[in-house]
């Protein structure tokens, strides 16, 4: 009945180091589960449209990017239907920058509980990367739909998405850390956050291929993290013949490098949160 | 042999107060430092220093030892900032101490508000869940107790409504009864016992004596004496960050309240004045300033005590700088418990004209049962400029012996009394209905 953690607590000054507190993220596991369920019972109360925003927001961009990208600016899409090759990265992307946006403001917004109860802080953030699966399973459920009907079908390569998925997440929760410590003591970050995601938007390519792009430069330029997640979206469910691995490869480095640093800021400004937020 | 739960080793907390930024003396200095300021912030943060400036930090906590043993209940009483919170805070790791160590031994339950994290839009059931995850309870011991957190929040037919259609008592019960069913070693608790109505209250206080007799380990923030002297076994007094007074918690308390009155006199001078001219352009503080106040007893004589059921008045004299329309001057009474007894101000009716204003303000109806007494005086400027304040300008001691032969009756619970006139005549025989209807409301 009692907690696992050991007995005794010791509370003193916290000099530097390199303690990520993992340990501690455990054992509070289970109120990581109940923030990320109540981040998605509250996501869509007292909206009309309910949770179909989840589907508007890459649908209604798919339909802008088709008409001006795909149709007069006539951008190619590795021979494959414009739509679905927008879509197939929107889908991944929303993901990100939802996240991005809710876990930014997530310390502040919950800046009542970071004052009066403890609990291993990067919860907070870390709770509302997690809520934004629930849009994302809407999103890709529209996404199956469209491979049916643009006659698409699954292969082996598709047993990578989870791994892709992981990819975004690790990615939305590096960046999520940094911004979310750093709104805290700087409100800055939250007229930043908008301006980010929209640049970040069109340095990933969604509305384009990365295949414009001639090596080497193109696996440079997945020190984005996100341009491995689309590209290997795409690779991984439409089949493009675009050999993504080794861009995968530098964005998964690029993305544990982001979430440890981002670790390890949030953790060295956790310690103020409360005196500051 | 006892066993030590909580141990407390030269515990500081320094708290920086932020100032303005530093000058520019030339322009050429201003778009250079302007020009540069944002990268060397950014550096700072990418150190994790705090870039807030700090021009001046006072310790909230300094230096702070105690051992607390299993079993114990400790309460900390002490004046507003005085640190109980801080402490309280540091003990519950939600900030870091400055220096200093601190042990608990045994798992950790804090309450320092009822309700922390509940949503409105959620469930009362969810909020439960929710609630109690936050405060470190698991999944499986939620479950099993429940029914019991909801039946004692008497909840039990709106369990599946939202808690945005809960009435504020029921919110509080809820939020309560969550929090009493924590079942820690260890429990740091501050102030959460005051919620909802009278009938809950007092089940609130039980509940915390079960607590308190359960043999677990409490450490207790509370500016109120009565339920510190009742449920705890021992008393902590901090004042301004450091340990005044520990021991038997009605000796403490005691010695609190006698540091109490004689901390405030019953007349008050202003030490310093600012200068006759104003810097600022509109209205800022220091353009009305109180120079002196005393108390004055019925026969109109300056005195620090007074009697029971005795008219009296307050003398201020201000100095205003200039006319202050729309500011009114104030005056506000706590009694020794901490408790915000009222706040009165004449409003529009007394114009603020510039040079000096002798103000009355007189009790003409002394509602104050025996006891002591502080009043804050100051002038405010709406919307929330306060042009001068002086908290605890004047100390009044009220005696329990009546001013006048006439009806007395000394209610040692009271907060006021309101000296009402009493009447009986016989009751007239015929109609009758609602002149009983009004006893029966009668106090």
């Amino acid at each position: 009945m009692g907690r696992s953690a050991p007995a005794v607590t010791v509370i003193e000054p916290r000099r530097g180091g390199f303690d990520l507190g993992l340990g501690e993220l455990w054992e509070y596991r289970e109120l990581l589960y109940f923030l990320t369920l109540r981040n998605v019972q509250i996501r869509y109360k007292q909206t009309v449209l309910g949770a179909s925003w989840a589907l508007l927001q890459p649908l209604l961009t798919m339909l802008v990017f088709s008409l001006f990208f795909g149709r007069l600016a006539g951008v190619p899409s590795d021979d494959i239907p414009y739509p679905i090759f927008s879509y197939a990265a929107l889908v991944p992307w929303t993901l990100f920058a939802n996240s991005l946006t809710q876990s930014s403001n997530s310390l502040v917004t919950s800046a009542n509980l970071v004052r009066k109860i403890y609990f291993p802080r990067m919860i907070i953030p870390a709770s509302t990367v997690l809520a934004s699966l629930v849009d994302f399973a809407i999103a890709f459920g529209l996404l199956l739909v469209m491979m049916l009907f643009y006659g698409f079908t699954p292969t082996v390569a598709s047993l990578w998405l989870p791994l892709l998925l992981l990819l975004a997440l690790v990615t939305a929760l590096g960046v999520g850390l940094w911004l979310s410590a750093l709104n805290v003591q700087f409100r800055d970050v939250r007229f930043a956050v908008p301006f980010i995601s929209q640049l970040w938007l069109f340095a990933t390519p969604i509305a384009y291929p990365s295949s414009l792009l001639g090596e080497p430069w193109r696996t440079v330029y997945a020190i984005n993290p996100m341009v491995g997640v689309v590209e290997g979206f795409r690779w991984a469910l439409l089949g493009t013949d675009t050999a993504p691995g080794p861009m995968i490869a530098v964005s998964s480095l690029a993305a544990v490098a982001l979430l440890a640093s981002g670790m390890l800021y949030f953790r060295r400004m956790e310690r103020t949160f409360a005196d500051v937020v | 042999m006892a066993e030590t739960a909580i141990r407390v080793r030269e515990l500081g907390k320094r708290y920086r107060i932020g100032a303005a930024p530093e000058r520019y003396r030339t322009l050429r200095d201003a778009v250079s430092r302007g020009a540069t300021m944002p990268f060397r912030r950014l550096r700072g943060v990418l150190r994790g220093e705090s870039t807030i400036l700090a021009a001046s930090s006072f310790w909230a906590v300094d230096d702070v030892s105690f051992d607390v043993e299993r079993g114990e209940v400790l309460g900390l009483v002490g004046r507003n900032g005085a640190g109980k919170t801080t402490l309280l805070k540091l003990l519950s790791r939600i900030t870091e101490p400055t220096r200093g160590r601190a042990e608990l031994h045994g798992r950790v339950g804090s309450l320092l508000e009822v309700g922390t994290g509940f949503h409105p839009e959620l469930t009362g059931r969810e909020n439960i869940f929710l609630n109690g995850a936050i405060l470190g309870m698991r999944q499986r011991e939620i479950e099993a107790r429940f029914d019991e957190i909801v039946a004692f929040a008497e909840v039990e037919r709106f369990i599946h409504t939202q808690v945005k259609h809960y009435s504020s008592g029921m919110y509080l019960r809820l939020a309560f009864a969550v929090a009493a069913h924590l079942d820690t070693e260890i429990l740091l608790v501050d102030e959460v016992l005051a919620v909802g109505d009278q009938q809950f209250q007092r089940r609130c206080i039980g509940k915390m004596g079960d607590v308190a007799r359960s043999g677990r380990t409490v450490l207790f923030v509370s500016h109120n004496l009565e339920a510190v002297q009742r449920l705890c076994s021992r008393c902590l007094w901090l004042d301004e960050g450091r340990i005044a007074a520990d021991g038997e918690p009605a000796e403490v308390i005691h010695r609190y309240l006698q540091r109490w009155r004689q901390a405030v006199s019953f007349r008050y001078r202003a030490d310093a004045l600012p200068a006759e001219e104003s810097a600022a352009a509109g209205p800022a503080p220091g353009d009305a300033v109180l120079v002196e106040a005393e108390v004055l007893d019925a026969t109109g004589r300056a005195a620090g005590h007074l009697r029971y059921g005795e008219p009296f008045a307050l003398r201020m004299r201000w100095r205003n700088r200039r006319a202050l329309p729309g500011a009114y001057y104030f005056v506000s009474a706590q009694d020794e418990q901490g408790r915000e007894l009222f706040g009165v101000n004449p409003g529009g009716l007394l114009p603020l004209e510039a040079g000096e204003q002798e103000v009355l303000c007189r009790f003409e109806n002394n509602v104050l049962v025996p006891g002591d007494y502080r009043f804050t005086v100051g002038c405010f400027l709406p919307p929330k400029t306060f042009l001068h304040r002086v908290e605890d300008a004047l100390g009044l001691a009220v005696l329990e012996v009546p001013f006048a032969t006439g009806p007395v009756s000394i209610a040692q619970r009271s907060i006021f009394d309101p000296r009402p006139s009493w009447q009986v005549a016989p009751a007239a025989q015929s109609p009758g209905e609602p002149r009983a209807a009004l006893s029966e409301e009668g106090r």
